[in-house]
């Protein structure tokens, strides 16, 4: 179970990836951050977004067409 | 070592961040050195902007949003047709007349607007809202939201000061926050910027 959700089912590029980003600023390192998408490219902008931060992917799956994804905050 | 941990070394090993500018003094320009210090990449990048139609006002917003977000430092500077994007009251439109390359998706498939049509009056109206419509529909961010956003995340915004004056743009007509400078500032950045990029 995640820490914090984050509902960015129906949004386009690049603004799942700039709320989650949002919504991790506050949070403390450890935590986790859940988001929920429905936008195929955010499968591997995540990936991406993770590498170059440095945050870490802890999860993610696909159901139904939504992407679910579980980030945990590193940096 | 896995692959994973080789991409993610540079990061996390490189050296010291480099500092973008290295003349930062005065309020506004102390606020983005501490961003800038608290970035753990230390990567930055910049951005040309020089077309302020609605479709063009994209790229480099969107890019200058995802990269802040993935903790790297950008600015943007507005020249010629691009300067527009900065004013506090956005009146964005497009029309496809000279792009054949536009099409529209329409009843299941696409169309494409002869030229001949898209010089008529009021035809640029209708394709500016019709893109407006389906920006809406597919979820994609409006480029006063993408704006704010880069705004909220330290993006550094500078008009071109050359070109206010040959367009005649009033400093009041900007957006607040802006910086006014010319081609010498820029390349201060772009000298020290691990990606330049001319929209």
């Amino acid at each position: 179970m995640a820490d914090e959700t984050l509902d960015a089912k129906g949004l386009n590029c690049p603004l799942p990836i700039l709320k989650a980003k949002k919504a991790l600023s506050p949070m403390e390192n450890g935590k986790t951050l859940e988001i929920l998408a429905t936008d195929p490219g955010s499968v591997k902008d995540f990936e991406a977004f993770c590498r170059t931060t440095g945050n870490k992917m802890v999860e993610h799956d696909e159901s139904g067409g939504i992407y679910r994804f579980v980030i945990e905050r590193v940096a | 070592m896995n692959a994973e941990a080789r991409l993610m070394q540079p990061y996390q090993s490189g050296p010291a961040p480099k500092k973008a500018n290295k003349c930062l003094a005065g309020s506004a320009m102390g606020r983005i050195a501490v961003a800038e210090a608290d970035l753990p990449n230390g990567k930055s990048m910049t951005i040309i902007v020089t077309k302020g139609t609605l479709d063009w006002a994209y790229p480099p917003f969107i890019l200058a949003t995802t990269a802040a977000a993935m903790d790297v430092n950008v600015t943007m500077f507005f020249t010629f047709y691009g300067l527009g994007l900065l004013k506090k009251d956005l009146d964005l439109t497009v029309n496809p007349l000279g792009n054949t390359a536009m099409e529209m998706p329409m009843m299941g498939g696409h169309m494409k607007m002869p030229n001949i049509v898209g010089m008529l009056p009021g035809m640029t109206g209708l394709a500016t809202s019709m893109m407006k419509d389906m920006i809406k529909k597919k979820g994609v961010a409006s480029i006063e939201d993408l704006r704010e956003a880069a705004q909220f995340s330290d993006v550094r915004l500078i008009a071109c000061q050359m070109t206010m004056d040959l367009f005649e743009y009033k400093n009041e007509d900007m957006l607040d926050g802006v910086e006014y400078a010319g081609a010498a500032t820029y390349m201060e950045n772009a000298l020290t910027s691990d990606i330049n990029l001319y929209i």
